[in-house]
């Protein structure tokens, strides 16, 4: 049983020229199988570009994965891949990201009693990052 | 081509693999040899897109793409029929 107060921590790095070389190589089959459209529509900024990306920012499209992959690490699947679209980066008024679970991640978490969780994005020249903590306040649920 | 030139082919162009395609058995662990979470994604597309399927959600998980082995066994489960 996982104390309440627990805290689990995820982070994960992503290359951003891999993100990009997706978006150009598999366009939008591969943008509308890892991204729900509200991220993708927070990660439009570049209207009428013409590198291959659709117009979408994909700096923020690798921070995105980043952090999808680091709730995965706080959720610990074993042998299950959860829907990427399942973890949303929901971007808020102020600029920051929220995570909203939907599916089996929304019950992976509320199994181990994570009721909180919360996200830190980052990205430089070439790699975007996302450090995710997640806090279990059930007391009546544990991890196994 | 055959099934499995398919997969070296997809993982040498999509894997993102830290060694020679050509050094991989059958059972090495695919992520073990530097596929990350992201590269496998790509992995997956490109298989769609060599055999004409659409992995199910059954399908998606980490041990289907973990070794040239195990994606013969998805596709050819893909495939059959």
């Amino acid at each position: 049983m996982t104390p309440p107060g627990t805290l689990r921590v995820g982070m994960d790095l992503v290359s951003i020229d891999e993100v990009a070389a997706s978006v150009r190589h598999f366009g939008d089959r591969y943008v509308t199988r890892v991204y729900t459209p509200h991220e993708i529509d927070s990660c439009r900024g570049r209207p009428g570009a013409t590198d291959g990306s659709g117009g979408l920012v994909v700096e923020s499209l690798a921070a995105r994965f980043a952090a999808k992959e680091a709730v995965m690490k706080v959720l610990r699947p074993v042998d299950v891949q959860l829907d990427w679209r399942s973890i949303e980066l929901h971007r808020m008024k102020g600029g920051w990201c929220e995570i909203r679970l939907s599916g089996r991640a929304a019950a992976m978490a509320a199994e181990a009693g994570i009721d909180e969780l919360s996200v830190s994005l980052t990205h430089e020249a070439a790699v975007a990052g996302a450090v995710v903590v997640g806090r279990c306040t059930s007391r009546e649920r544990g991890d196994g | 081509m055959t099934v499995d030139e398919t997969i070296r082919r997809v993982l040498s162009e999509h894997g993102r693999l830290a060694v020679p395609i050509e050094s991989l058995g059958d059972d090495t662990d695919l992520f073990g040899s530097g596929m990350t979470s992201h590269a496998s994604v790509n992995v997956m597309l490109a298989l769609e897109d060599a055999f004409d399927f659409e992995f199910s959600e059954r399908m998606l998980k980490k041990s289907t793409f973990e070794s040239i082995a195990a994606i013969r066994t998805g596709v050819l489960e893909m495939t059959a029929g």
